[in-house]
């Protein structure tokens, strides 16, 4: 058990990305409601953002950017890789974050469509529409 | 439904849980996904790429074609959004006038026939949504243009300062989101039309490509920035950050415009006449 216990404390980032993460799930799979399964999927990509960002984080390192290196007088010293957190995952994170935003926007012009067809937005009334 | 979705969901969680063991431990710098190419990123970065900051450099030099179809992803939503919902038939089921100097709002059934003659008389408003507040507007008049300048700030130092294009296209689209929210559609509408929208949207597209092949046109590889020192006179050591910029100003315009369209578009449900 405080094995157990030890280990949470010390992936306690995980943990929580993953629980992020499956009430995302949850709700996409198990609501009823077309909106709030768009809501479940926009907090599973926040989960998998937030995974990515922690993996790229590094102990008493700083924001990827180089200390100095503006203008001509560009500090031309060693850098340490180990002075600045991994900038890899954030890249990867900034665009996900503009396709989330993209299928979205998508995902509610369906939704709207939907509802105009439909008046409902509830998944078990429009079922009932379909089939008459 | 739901007790099928709860146990789905707690075995994958489960199996999630029991594979962090494997995780490395939190900022751990010999973690592997800091070890292979981003110590490469982090010391080589500002030499190779003249951008102090590294994301950007990344984000545009390095992983030039990722960002290059991103920006593709983004603007087929835009134009998927379009194709989805635009709809030219108005339906009238009256309109809302508002007398400017009494304030008295009338409802007219028939406005093409029997609209008022004296547009400056009378102010059309929306139906579902009559946003007039004086406090909300001034406040938002005064504080839009900051906005938007802050949003170019972000656009043009994003080579040395957390920014890019991206970030910056958002704060200005979200900048005309407020106009919208603030005052009405049409105001945006008026301000900004649809086919600016749709050509600023395809035009950031092809600047980013545009830039692309005109290093191919130079010589060198797609999107290789170190070519564009033979047609612009500025210092070699830089040229590679001012390619960037310029791509990262073709991101900027995509994304603002698809912001601007997903808005109006869902807003006022295709029909651009009024809305949220």
């Amino acid at each position: 058990m405080s094995d157990l216990l030890t280990e949470i404390v010390h992936k306690y980032n995980y943990w929580l990305y993953i629980i992020l993460m499956m009430i995302g799930l949850y709700a996409m799979i198990a609501k009823n409601n077309l909106i709030k399964k768009l809501v479940g999927m926009n907090i599973f990509q926040t989960a998998i953002i937030l995974f990515f960002i922690s993996i790229g984080y590094k102990e008493d390192a700083t924001i990827p950017i180089i200390a100095g290196g503006h203008g001509d007088h560009a500090a031309h010293k060693a850098i340490e890789a180990s002075q600045y957190i991994n900038p890899l995952p954030h890249v990867l994170m900034l665009t996900a974050i503009v396709v989330s935003v993209a299928t979205l926007g998508v995902a509610l012009a369906l939704v709207v469509m939907i509802y105009q067809r439909y008046q409902t937005l509830e998944e078990d009334e429009i079922r009932m529409r379909v089939k008459q | 439904m739901r007790l099928a979705g709860l146990i789905i969901v707690i075995i994958c969680g489960g199996l999630l849980l029991s594979a962090t063991q494997d995780f490395p431990a939190w900022g751990d710098p010999d973690s592997p996904a800091s070890t292979h190419l981003s110590d490469h990123y982090i010391t080589k970065g500002l030499e190779e790429t003249g951008a102090p900051n590294l994301v950007t450099a990344v984000l545009a030099d390095y992983r030039g074609y990722d960002t290059m179809f991103e920006t593709v992803v983004v603007f087929g939503a835009g134009i998927a959004c379009i194709f989805l919902l635009r709809t030219y038939t108005q339906r009238t089921r009256g309109r809302e006038y508002r007398h400017i100097p009494t304030g008295v709002i009338i409802h007219i059934q028939n406005p093409d026939k029997r609209g008022p003659r004296d547009q400056r008389e009378f102010e059309l408003i929306d139906n579902m949504w009559v946003p007039h507040d004086l406090i909300i507007k001034t406040v938002c008049r005064v504080g839009i243009p900051f906005i938007q300048l802050f949003g170019l700030y972000v656009v043009c130092h994003g080579d040395f300062s957390p920014g890019g294009g991206f970030q910056g296209g958002v704060i200005f689209g979200a900048s005309l989101i407020l106009l919208a929210l603030s005052f009405d559609l049409r105001t945006v509408l008026d301000r900004i039309s649809e086919q600016t929208m749709g050509l600023l949207c395809a035009l950031g597209v092809v600047i980013y490509s545009g830039i692309g092949c005109l290093c191919i046109l130079l010589g060198g590889n797609f999107l290789d920035y170190g070519r564009l020192a033979s047609v612009l006179p500025v210092d070699p050591s830089h040229i590679r950050a001012l390619g960037m910029l310029g791509v990262e100003i073709g991101v900027g315009f995509s994304v603002m415009s698809v912001m601007i369209i997903l808005y109006v578009n869902i807003a006022s449900e295709g029909r651009h006449n009024q809305g949220l």
